[in-house]
């Protein structure tokens, strides 16, 4: 038995030598290779730029705050994108369902009539880019009196940001904050 | 934001399950010219490198082995693959492609990374995109995704051709049958899945980071990397290790629901595969038929009710659609559907938190994992898995009629009951003896997050997952420690080997036997009657096992929850 186990030491130390060249060095370099040709903006991140200057990536959720832009949802990683992470309480956390009623009860005193259950949760990641329609729809009369826009402008630009699900199966209906932000500074009103 | 079930959220699971039915043959027949050693059409290009590999190797492919040269083969690879990784993270830090300047990783978190990735677990007791250099992820974990996935299948194929032969002494060539399965069907998969996910946003880049200002002027640091040639591989081969820490939570590594929906399908395909490649190997698809039937209702069970719990369920916060540890682009079905896929197989993947599921919506994947994930299961370990219950099930059949059990024309006898059992018994006794453990010192019940009884959901979640090979986690658990790295990293080792080797034991005694053909009064495995015994079977062998350390955890969460108390 110690014979075949030792006999099997060759082809062992071989195939790992191989392999690491072949899957951790030359199958993810090829890959990148391909993917920067074909779709560098994806490969890179998705990064958006405003005057040569890196603003974000439209995958990731950033923490808005000002009154004159529209909020993502809470982050349990304080929309730190070199350490997504969730909140991890569980179901009977009484430190969850305090900080939920704590914040649901801030919203309404920002005059919210209705808290979507999404704006009171934070994600799994930390870095949801998206909210519910109805989240930002919600926060449109805000965004409009900081702005000094006409209501029914700001709600327009959340109705053409609306993403809706493939095939009607896939997804859910869902507004990209970061790139509803951008359509509001370019739609003529600079921003807080 | 939909709460509450819909249509088409039940529209989703019932799509998501006739595709899993639908790819079986396709990617059966695949298998199974693999499985025979049959030259596919990639030959022409990639033989060669096969070729190359056996020549340095100084491998004869033709030359056979018996189960236990196999076996000895097989984990002579996995302790210098182990050692290999081990040593890259240790060196991390003096490693090239490490702009950053992460540091090595210490002796017990090293030890249980490489043990994690080797064992298909890829349990992270880290956060990959905080702890590990570009050169880390490719060279030293993407490389076990591929090699743990193909270890598996080939482990799957000795016992195929176990059942399949008649008064045979061996059972295949392990070099073999791991090279093939990595080069004509992983690795083309791979790159082809791999770019259409840079194509849905995720990156592939060898920068490190990049320093982004937002428009209210605060810096934004987004960590970037080789992520999709990992994903790719991370999925098709149930290995589930996250280039983030939130894993396919997370929008760079799981940007749409369109890379959802794919990534739950590619986690299912080859074990669905698998099923149609066993019928096929032994003679009578529908004998793989029925093992997938059997496997398709347990799965839309688990489903259907985490579905259910995850929608309509209560919290102590919220009376239903509860979105804690949630993305929006997914929602709550695709959320619910993917936590059961994960289980379900030994994937492990996550695109939302478990930990902050509802009570009864995080019972599913623990009861998941707990059953030994043969409900499709990890690639190979699914299937063998499996037929370590099937070998269970008719030898009860056989009890109850009073005659010598068969499966797919062999009998069988006491040795294989008695090694199909000792494999499954693994399970009950690493998770609840680890547990245990865990539960009473106090370096274990430093741990946990969550106070009351899913504290100990959280300790029990992670030696289910760890010896299960899932390598998912109620992540609130703090386990990146010596007792939890070193607790965890043996649980894993165990739940991989101390299976395979009863596994092949049972390949090479099923492979001497003679071929019994099938008499009137053989019972018969294929039928409604057989799906309806199998399920029983794993049912009442998992829950009756399992069923009291889940009454200490999510029952009595659950409990809680509706007299409305809290920790």
């Amino acid at each position: 038995m110690l014979k075949t186990f030792a006999s099997a030491l060759r082809p062992a130390l071989v195939m790992t030598g191989g392999f690491a060249l072949l899957l951790g060095g030359a199958y993810p370099l090829a890959i990148t290779a391909a993917a920067q040709a074909l779709f560098p903006h994806q490969a890179n991140g998705s990064l958006i730029e405003r005057n040569g200057r890196v603003i974000g990536s439209e995958l990731l959720a950033q923490g808005f705050a000002a009154p004159a832009y529209f909020h993502p949802r809470p982050s349990a990683a304080n929309y730190d994108a070199s350490a997504s992470a969730g909140s991890n309480l569980g179901p009977a956390s009484a430190a969850l369902a305090q900080r939920i009623a704590k914040d649901a009860a801030a919203l309404r005193a920002q005059g919210y009539p209705d808290v979507p259950p999404a704006m009171v949760t934070t994600s799994a990641s930390g870095l949801d880019p998206h909210i519910s329609p109805e989240a930002a729809l919600l926060q449109a009369p805000r965004v409009a009196q900081a702005r000094h826009m006409p209501v029914a402008r700001v709600e327009a630009l959340v109705r053409a940001a609306i993403e809706t699900p493939l095939a009607g199966v896939l997804g859910e209906n869902r507004v990209n904050v970061l790139r509803l932000n951008l359509a509001l500074d370019a739609a003529g009103h600079a921003g807080a | 934001m939909t709460t509450g079930m819909t249509m088409s959220g039940w529209g989703l699971i019932l799509i998501f399950t006739a595709l899993v039915a639908l790819l079986a043959k396709p990617v059966g027949r695949w298998l199974f010219a693999l499985y025979e050693g049959r030259d596919t059409p990639l030959h022409r290009l990639l033989g060669p490198v096969e070729r190359g590999f056996y020549r340095a190797s100084g491998i004869d492919p033709a030359r056979e082995q018996g189960w236990l040269a196999y076996g000895l083969h097989m984990l002579a690879f996995q302790v210098v693959l182990t050692l290999f990784t081990y040593a890259i993270l240790r060196l991390q830090g003096v490693l090239p492609m490490n702009p950053r300047g992460l540091a090595g990783i210490g002796t017990d978190g090293a030890m249980n990374t490489a043990i994690a990735f080797v064992t298909n677990t890829n349990w992270q007791w880290y956060a990959g995109e905080s702890v590990l250099s570009n050169f880390s992820q490719m060279v030293g974990l993407t490389i076990h995704n591929f090699l743990s996935a193909a270890t598996g299948i080939a482990i799957a194929f000795a016992l195929f051709r176990g059942f399949a032969r008649h008064e045979a002494r061996t059972v295949g060539n392990f070099w073999a049958d791991c090279t093939r399965v990595t080069l004509y069907l992983l690795l083309p998969l791979c790159v082809v899945y791999a770019l259409f996910l840079v194509a849905c946003g995720v990156p592939q880049t060898l920068a490190s980071l990049v320093e982004a200002h937002t428009l209210e002027g605060a810096k934004q640091v987004i960590v970037l990397g080789p992520v999709a040639s990992q994903e790719a591989i991370k999925m098709l081969g149930t290995n589930g290790g996250g280039f983030y820490n939130a894993n396919s939570a997370h929008p760079f590594e799981n940007p749409t629901a369109l890379t959802n929906f794919v990534q739950m399908l590619s986690i299912f395909a080859i074990g669905s595969g698998l099923t149609w490649c066993f019928g096929r190997a032994v003679g009578n698809t529908r004998q793989g038929w029925a093992i997938l039937c059997a496997m398709l209702i347990l799965f839309v069970a688990g489903a259907g009710i985490a579905y259910w719990q995850e929608a309509d369920g209560a919290t102590l916060a919220m009376a239903g659609g509860h979105m804690e540890g949630k993305e929006v682009r997914f929602g709550i079905a695709a959320s619910a559907l993917f936590s059961a896929v994960t289980t379900a197989a030994s994937c492990g993947a996550v695109n939302a938190m478990h930990d902050s599921f509802t009570a009864i919506g995080g019972l599913i994947p623990i009861f998941n994992m707990q059953l030994g994930e043969i409900v499709i299961g990890g690639v190979g370990s699914g299937i063998y898995g499996f037929l370590l219950f099937a070998l269970l099930a008719v030898f009860v059949a056989g009890l109850m009629v009073g005659r010598t059990p068969e499966y797919v024309g062999k009998k069988i006898e006491a040795r294989e009951v008695k090694l199909a059992v000792l494999a499954i018994a693994v399970l009950p006794l690493s998770i609840l003896g680890f547990t245990a453990l865990a539960a009473v010192l106090p370096a274990g019940l430093a741990g946990p997050l969550n106070k009351g009884p899913h504290g100990f959901s959280e300790i029990l979640y992670a030696f289910s997952s760890a010896t299960a090979n899932n390598g998912s986690a109620f992540a609130g658990l703090s386990a990146g420690t010596p007792f939890y790295n070193g607790l965890l990293g043996v649980a894993m080792w165990v739940g991989r080997f101390f299976v395979i080797i009863p596994v092949l034991a049972i390949a090479g005694s099923l492979a001497a036997k003679r071929h019994t053909p099938a008499t009137a009064g053989s019972f018969p495995t294929t039928g409604a009657l057989w799906v309806g015994l199998l399920i029983g079977v794993i049912l009442i062998l998992g829950g009756l096992t399992f069923l009291p350390s889940l009454a200490l955890g999510p029952i009595a969460d659950q409990v809680s929850v509706l007299a409305h108390t809290g920790f």
